[in-house]
């Protein structure tokens, strides 16, 4: 496939070893009134990896992120996070402990310049009194340059140095998935969730984002869970893959074992159920 | 007990009244999604242009008359304001209806004149004593606004039938879902608004006809008006029913307030009491007594 | 020609960061202060001191603490004349009760007395959002009406309702004249705009946009909503309790609650609209524009020689205030600000196309 060469050509350069389990989902099961989202879903992720969750449109592999996140609370199912079981968790205090994400529709702050979203990004990280900001001296100020040297590192790694004062309502779509990855890259998240990161995208655009995808996990070491519907993307970059459907896990594996499952064929060339 | 009742009797009256602006800003948000804040301003206008041509012509006419001029203004809302905002955010629309809410402040007064008017719509006023072999004294009570109430009733009525029942009134609800989506099957969202906003300008008119014949036309109707916000926060935005209780229940519970709380904490409770008490709602139940709970969606 | 950036090479973030980072603008914010402070004071006449320049500078003060919270936050706010009266009670009850005080600390303790009231009133801002937050703050502005008007002690039982606050003595210093409270106005207005011009391009601001452009989105980057969305609401209740303060002590004289009724929140909202959402310069041309064109609306038929009674000026007025706030949503919902930053941009190309 397309991103074949460039996968090897990346991940060759200096891949870290993939290690312990970081994230461990067990039992999970998500309903909303009647309907059921995810049923008894079991899965984890290993430290350093990329992790891929397909699935037909409506299996619930967003509703699986929102779980990671916090954004949903699971009615059953225990999450174990480095180690440590997760209690009902809100969506801050997630990313706070390293877990940042990028949305299927774009969910940049659209008022707002390339520079500020990636600036947003590292919130969590400045901790200057509101007073130290009134006034802007001294530690607010050399908060604000220290973060700004480290956005900008970013903005070089993305090649998005031209746009950095543009508000990112203006900019192309393809540009706003690769500013929106930037954002979350700025928390230096241990973890990174993309949902659907290629969606929409043409060729060229979709070979750099894996690139991108597959650099950050090279020289970061960063986890990364992503959902993706191009399947040449998922079977070239991904370490392992979970298969949902209907809110259930049908497959789990290396990417040519879920290739050669007949349940994974069935789900998406379409068979009675 | 009886004047207890004479209370809640006066409360269920100002709140048929309440109810019949809420109505008008109920039938804009459901079939465009626009937060009308021009409502009461509508009803001033209203209100005006009919006390002004009927003192000149038979009160039919007048009537026809304001009815057309609600048209005429719904045709211009549209053009100059609405068009120009398909799809824009709701706090926006919101917004633009201040602008609205303003200039017909600025134009009714100047075209119509800025005394208080009187409306006499030949109904009884004088108050009837009734149930004396019940209660001590009997209870006072207002045929006019009985009248009102039957008004009231028979409007929301037709409404209720209208939105439910007609192609019209589907289109209506699909607007307010979304207005691209709707344009791109086909509905003409120009002249659903024209509807829409002429029908809240009708209602608008009843409502103004039945207060300024209670109070006479005059400049205050607009704050009077402003009621209908936290009606519409307590019955729920999107519902007829809704819009109906929840004036109820706010001009019954203002009343009560007033007379019974009053005494205790200096008067004039009725100015903020509804908005205080939708605001304990929304703290309990944003989406209000009949609105339906919205899922959000990343 | 003149406005062009050429050759003024950043070589550090810090000046890329600054206030002001264009050299011209340095410049022009330089002179504008000038004239502000020592220009004006030689050569401004009375009148102009106490109708339009100092209502001008503490409206623009109230405007930019209600755009902290609409324009930067997207928290809608109707209750912004209540904030205010919050602020010029406070202050007023501080400096009856408390005679030894110095005047600036009661105008710091009435606005944290707002900034407390205000952050009550935000609460609900964090389970509602948009025009129902906008009924909980027309809750405020009625309940406070209601209270200042009904509840004797805020008034020290004057018996007509209204009060009359001492003269404005700070340092051993006494404000009186028109030029002298000017100067004391604009000095506030300058620090608070200057404060608020910081926060909102520190991590607080950048959490406040967030939180306006998508809220969700904030949350999972790691904004705590509750924590931005009171900021908030205390920044803004802060500036405007003072402005509140100030429109009492030294615009009005005396005063009672109808000074600060839902009409003066409404024209606050008209200021930040008009001015443009998101901008502190705005909330300045804003607030000018909303000073100035009443008095213009009285002056030009007099100029063209057409006499107009004052019902219709005030009819008149208010439908271009009506028109202009659909003109600035339709085509320019950044306000005047947008305009100003467009012309900038022109500027620096003139006289050349591109």
């Amino acid at each position: 496939m397309m991103t074949a060469a460039v996968a090897s050509a990346s991940s060759s350069t200096h891949r870290q070893n993939i290690g312990e389990v970081i994230l461990a989902m067990e039992n999970i099961s998500l309903a909303f009134g009647g309907v059921q989202a995810l049923s008894d879903i079991s899965f984890d992720v290993r430290e350093h990896e990329i992790r891929a969750i397909i699935g037909p449109n409506g299996a619930g592999k967003s509703s699986m992120l929102n779980v990671i996140n916090g954004v949903y609370h699971p009615q059953q199912g225990t999450i174990f996070f480095k180690g440590e079981k997760r209690h009902q968790m809100d969506p801050h205090k997630v990313a706070s402990q390293g877990v940042a994400r990028t949305f299927q529709n774009i969910a940049l702050f659209k008022g707002m310049s390339v520079l500020d979203n990636l600036m947003a990004g590292r919130n969590l990280m400045m901790k200057t009194g509101i007073l130290q900001q009134a006034l802007y001296w001294g530690a607010t100020q050399r908060e604000e340059l220290a973060h700004r040297a480290k956005v900008e590192e970013i903005i070089t790694f993305l090649e998005i140095e031209s746009i950095r004062k543009t508000p990112v309502g203006q900019l192309p779509y393809g540009l706003q998935k690769r500013v929106e990855l930037g954002r979350a890259l700025a928390a230096e998240p241990s973890m990174l969730l993309l949902d659907e990161p290629m969606a929409g995208m043409n060729v060229e655009e979709k070979q750099d984002m894996c690139r991108f995808v597959l650099d950050v996990n090279a020289e970061f070491g960063t986890t990364i869970v992503l959902i993706e519907h191009d399947m040449g993307v998922v079977m070239d970059i991904s370490d392992r893959v979970v298969v949902l459907d209907y809110g259930k896990k049908i497959g789990d594996g290396a990417p040519n074992d879920v290739r050669n499952n007949q349940a994974v064929i069935d789900a998406y060339l379409g068979v009675q159920h | 007990m009886g004047p207890f009742i004479e209370v809640v009797l006066g409360g269920l009256m100002a709140g048929v009244l309440y109810s019949l602006v809420a109505l008008g800003f109920v039938l804009i948000y459901k079939a465009s999604g626009v937060f009308n804040f021009a409502q009461g301003a509508m009803v001033l206008l209203a209100a005006l242009a009919f006390a002004r041509f009927s003192e000149v012509m038979p009160m039919p006419v007048a009537f026809v008359l304001a009815a057309l001029l609600m048209v005429g203004a719904a045709f211009v809302i549209e053009r100059m304001v609405l068009r120009h905002l398909v799809n824009q955010e709701g706090i926006i629309l919101f917004l633009a209806t201040f602008g609205i809410t303003y200039f017909i402040e600025g134009f009714g007064p100047q075209v119509f004149g800025d005394d208080i008017y009187r409306i006499d719509l030949g109904m009884p006023k004088e108050p009837k004593i009734v149930l004396e072999s019940m209660f001590d004294g009997g209870i006072l009570i207002n045929l006019e606004d009985f009248i009102a109430a039957g008004i009231a009733a028979a409007l929301v009525t037709f409404l209720a039938i209208f939105f439910q029942k007609t192609a019209t009134g589907r289109a209506l609800r699909a607007v307010a879902d979304d207005h691209q989506a709707a344009q791109s099957v086909g509905i003409p969202l120009n002249r659903i608004w024209v509807i829409v906003w002429s029908v809240s300008g009708f209602v608008a008119l009843v409502a103004g006809m039945i207060w300024g014949s209670k109070l006479g036309v005059q400049f205050s109707l607009v704050l009077i008006a402003l009621k209908a916000i936290p009606v519409v926060i307590l019955g729920g935005f999107t519902s007829v029913p809704g819009a109906i209780v929840g004036g109820l229940i706010i001009g019954v519970g203002e009343k009560i307030a007033e007379v019974y709380l009053g005494p205790i904490i200096g008067g004039g409770i009725e100015n903020w009491f509804a908005y205080v008490l939708a605001l304990g709602f929304l703290l309990f139940r944003p989406e209000g007594l009949f609105g339906e709970r919205r899922i959000e969606r990343v | 020609m003149f406005y062009r950036e050429n050759g003024q090479f950043k070589t550090s973030y810090e000046a890329d960061q600054a206030l002001f980072p264009i050299m011209q603008d340095r410049v022009f914010i330089v002179v504008l202060l000038l004239v502000a402070f020592v220009g004006i004071p030689l050569l401004a006449d009375e009148y102009l001191f106490r109708a339009i320049l100092i209502p001008f500078l503490i409206l623009s003060l109230a405007a930019v603490g209600l755009n902290i919270l609409v324009g930067y936050c997207g928290q809608i706010s109707l209750g912004t004349g209540g904030f205010m009266m919050v602020g010029a009670y406070a202050a007023y009850n501080l400096a009856v009760r408390v005679p030894d005080l110095n005047m600036l600390v009661v105008f710091i303790l009435a606005g944290l007395i707002t900034t407390v009231v205000g952050m009550i009133f935000g609460i609900p801002s964090l389970r509602i959002k948009g025009l129902y937050l906008a009924v909980a703050t027309l809750a405020a502005q009625f309940f406070l009406d209601w209270l200042f008007s009904r509840v004797k002690w805020f008034t020290n039982d004057s018996s007509s309702g209204s009060v009359s606050a001492p003269v404005l003595q700070v340092f051993g210093f006494r404000w009186d004249s028109p030029v002298e409270k000017y100067l004391f106005v604009l000095s506030v207005v300058v620090l608070f705009s200057l404060i608020a011009r910081n926060l909102v391009r520190s991590h607080i601001g950048r959490s406040w946009m967030a939180t306006r452009d998508m809220d969700v989105a904030a949350e999972i980057i790691g904004i705590r909503p509750v924590y931005a969305k009171l900021s908030a609401f205390a920044v803004s209740s802060f500036i405007v309790g003072i402005a509140g303060a100030l429109w009492g002590f030294v615009h009005l004289g005396s005063w009672e609650p109808l000074a600060f009724d839902v009409n003066r929140s409404f024209s606050l909202l008209f200021m930040v609209i008009i001015g443009g959402l998101g901008s502190i310069l705005g909330s300045f041309l804003g607030a000018a524009f909303i000073v100035i064109l009443p008095l213009l609306l009285n002056q030009v038929p007099h100029w063209l020689g057409l006499p107009m009674s004052t019902a219709t000026a005030a009819h008149f007025e208010a439908m271009i205030f009506g028109a202009l706030i659909i003109f600035f949503l339709i085509v320019e919902p950044h306000g005047l600000a947008r305009l100003w930053a467009i012309a900038k941009e022109k500027l620096r190309l003139w006289p050349f196309p591109h």
